[in-house]
């Protein structure tokens, strides 16, 4: 473990990927990326040069080839996978482009979705942890964070519909709500307005740049958008951080 | 959200095939429980009618055709023993030392269809027909033996023949044909309460009118055939005068007049049933006492009866048919659960296509591979558990919708949510076979690739 004050520092990050013909496509090779705790940043680039490869490996759900990525002083690719996905759920919130959310649950059940994964609160005991985890779900305490996340997002008369009774908008409000429950530290988001129009764009960048200043989470924001991407100080294009140029 | 919860959703979601796979495994153990409460209800009604007494003496000939003619009241008897023995076993007579009660049984007639029995009173008060279950008359009294023409009968009898308190009968000659000549008719007295044995389906009149009608057929028919079933040899005259053998009276063996006794001893019957002493009570340590244990040997050395105990004879009847059909059942009726569960995993490893996306967004919340491989196994559990509750439900309503029909014809009376202890054996055997249906599906989500999965979409 360093102590260097960043939240998130990539250090040599390389990816690569099969392909049929034996030979590997490298997608990611990363040499240093750093985002501080609590800052708010857009990544930009084209379509297929690794954006979402490059969440994945911060989120720990897929492997580098080599190098190192740090989060809040860990190196995760020194983790076992189940370490990697109990760390995950403790520290990164993830909001996908589309189809966030699980179809045959409520908003609510997807926001305590979240907490269903996420680490045991120290103060816990592991019996009870297990108890609640595998028997009769998470605590009142939790439900209440959850309905407050929803009530926050604007959804708070949305409690039990399910995915399909929600419009595109809505759906995506719940998937920032989930991608809070745990109260990350790093919240990954992967186009997240690109399937919505215009007006609910805005509303929901507002609201995940809102919520994460207010809970002090740092804010990874992948766009193609230039109207989205100029409202944040900082702005990547991943094809200047990368020495990979990928056809 | 628990994981039983996360997986009883993804059951809702598919609500038409999972409700059908959960419907073969409810007729899948439905039927299991139907063969376990059958099994029971068999099991009963032939153990059930070896009770009160643990020895029968009856002709020489198969053991198996005397016990099913005086327990079950089915077959015909291998033939008749004379009254002698039933002397022997009584109080003064040669085997009373290891004989606590004796009671003698005529088979012979029918009434109806239902076999006309003639015995003496003491029957209903000597004999437990359950370990600590005595007889009750659900009506009326048990009959006199001063009075040769009472009758006391059977609770299904009752119910379908209609007889009541006061009615006569006339019993026929056959043991199941209703053709044949009619007897004298004998008076119902009393109307017994259910045991659940095949005496519920039996007529019990006097043992001397029984006697007392076939003197009457001698006379008419000059000793003629002795009608085929008919196993009630025609005999001699009646016993004592009127009012001599008061109700309950024991028989003593009659030495006043000889006449009396030569027409005692040229009677003949089907069976003495006996109840023997405890063989470990320190009477039987004296070595001029005849043993309880020794005592059917001694009657089978006699040139003319056998002693059969009821018990053993059912038990290998029971053990080497009845259980064998039984295990024959049961094996079709878990092949049957076992093709439930298969049918388990097909429907939700058909499904796995569809989820991986869903399994990848849990895994990008932090679920692990084990967490997502036990949502699948407890999706299979929940359905074979919840499919299988139902079967129990579904058996035992079956078995109580067809109890009147099993009451009627086996005389024992099902309780329908009685449960078997094998019953329990179904939780974790089903938790086990959905564990290993649930296996393949499982393994296919702990595979998920994430990434893979999520850049995918729906
Ligand atoms: N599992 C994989 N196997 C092989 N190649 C892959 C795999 N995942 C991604 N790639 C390739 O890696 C490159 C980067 O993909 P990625 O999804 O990260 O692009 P992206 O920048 O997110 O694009 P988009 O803006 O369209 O979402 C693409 O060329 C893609 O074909
Ligand atoms: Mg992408």
């Amino acid at each position: 473990m360093e102590e260097s004050g960043k939240l998130l520092e990539l250090r040599k990050v390389k990816k690569s990927f099969p392909q049929p013909d034996g030979s590997r496509l490298h997608v990611l090779d990363i040499p240093r990326f750093e985002v501080d705790a609590g800052e708010q940043l857009a990544i930009m680039g084209k379509s297929g040069c690794g954006k979402s490869t490059l969440l994945h490996l911060i989120a720990g759900i897929s492997r580098p080839d080599s190098g190192r990525i740090m989060i809040d002083g860990w190196d995760i690719t020194l983790f076992e996978e189940h370490e990697c996905d109990i760390f995950r759920a403790k520290m990164v919130g993830y909001v996908f482009q589309t189809f966030n959310l699980l179809p045959g649950f409520t908003a609510l059940e997807n926001v305590l979705m979240g907490m269903t994964f996420g680490p045991r609160p120290p103060e816990r005991s592991v019996v009870r942890h297990f108890f609640e985890r595998v028997l009769w779900g998470p605590a009142r305490a939790e439900r209440a964070r959850a309905r407050r996340l929803l009530e926050r997002v604007g959804l708070g008369h949305r409690l039990t519909h399910r995915p399909t009774q929600l419009s595109v908008g809505e759906q995506q409000r719940v998937a920032v709500a989930r991608a809070l429950a745990n109260r990350p530290k790093l919240i990954l988001a992967d186009e997240p307005t690109a399937n919505v129009d215009v007006g609910h764009q805005q509303q929901i960048i507002d609201l995940l740049c809102q919520t994460c200043r207010e809970e002090n989470v740092a804010l990874l924001i992948v766009t193609h958008a230039p109207e989205v991407a100029e409202q944040f100080e900082r702005i990547e294009m991943l094809e200047e951080l990368n020495a990979v140029i990928v056809q | 959200m628990s994981l039983w919860k996360i997986a009883w959703r993804s059951i809702q979601q598919r609500a038409l095939a999972s409700g059908l796979t959960a419907l073969s495994m409810t007729l899948g153990v439905a039927l299991v429980v139907a063969v376990l409460v059958i099994y029971g209800v068999l099991d009963k009604s032939f153990k059930r009618g070896a009770q009160g007494y643990d020895m029968i003496v009856g002709a020489k000939g198969s053991p198996l055709q005397l016990v099913l003619t005086t327990v079950y009241h089915l077959g015909r008897p291998p033939g008749t023993i004379p009254y002698q023995y039933y002397l022997d076993l009584s109080p003064g007579g040669r085997f009373s030392d290891a004989v606590r009660a004796a009671v003698p049984v005529c088979v012979g007639g029918n009434y109806k269809g239902f076999r006309v029995i003639g015995t003496e009173p003491y029957y209903f008060a000597d004999f437990e027909y359950l370990e600590g279950e005595q007889y009750e008359f659900a009506e009326g009294r048990n009959f006199n033996a001063g009075n040769y023409f009472e009758a006391v009968i059977g609770s299904t009898v009752a119910r379908e023949t209609g007889l009541e308190v006061g009615d006569t009968f006339r019993p026929v000659h056959g043991l199941d044909a209703e053709q044949g000549e009619e007897h004298e008719p004998f008076t119902v007295v009393g109307i017994l309460a259910p045991t659940g044995t095949p005496n519920d389906r039996a007529l019990f009149v006097n043992i001397e009118g029984f006697y007392l009608v076939h003197e009457h057929e001698e006379e008419d028919q000059a000793g003629g055939e002795a009608a085929g079933d008919e196993t009630v040899a025609p005999a001699g005259a009646t016993h004592g005068g009127d009012g001599e053998a008061s109700s309950g009276g024991r028989p003593e063996a009659p030495g006043t007049e000889d006449e009396e006794l030569e027409k005692l001893l040229a009677r003949q019957m089907t069976a003495v049933l006996v109840l023997r002493k405890d063989p470990m009570s320190p009477e039987f340590d004296e070595p001029d006492v005849t043993n309880p244990l020794a005592l059917p040997r001694l009657i089978n050395r006699e040139p003319d009866a056998q002693a059969v105990e009821p018990a053993q004879v059912i038990a290998d009847l029971f053990g080497g048919i009845v259980g064998n059909v039984q295990t024959i059942l049961l094996v079709l009726a878990v092949l049957i659960v076992i093709v439930a569960g298969i049918g388990i995993l097909v429907s939700i490893y058909n499904s796995m296509n569809d989820r991986r996306h869903e399994i990848a967004i849990m895994r990008a919340l932090g679920a692990r591979r084990v967490t997502v491989m036990m949502i699948i196994l407890c999706e299979s559990i929940l359905l074979a558990i919840g499919g299988g509750l139902l079967g129990v439900l579904l058996g035992h309503s079956l078995t109580w919708a067809f109890s009147p029909m099993i009451a009627e014809h086996t005389g024992v009376i099902v309780r329908p949510w009685e449960f078997q202890l094998t019953e329990l054996i179904l939780v974790p055997g089903l938790v086990l076979l959905a564990t290993a249906v649930g296996y393949l599906p499982a393994v296919v989500a702990y595979r998920t690739d994430v990434a893979q999965s999520l850049t995918a979409g729906a």
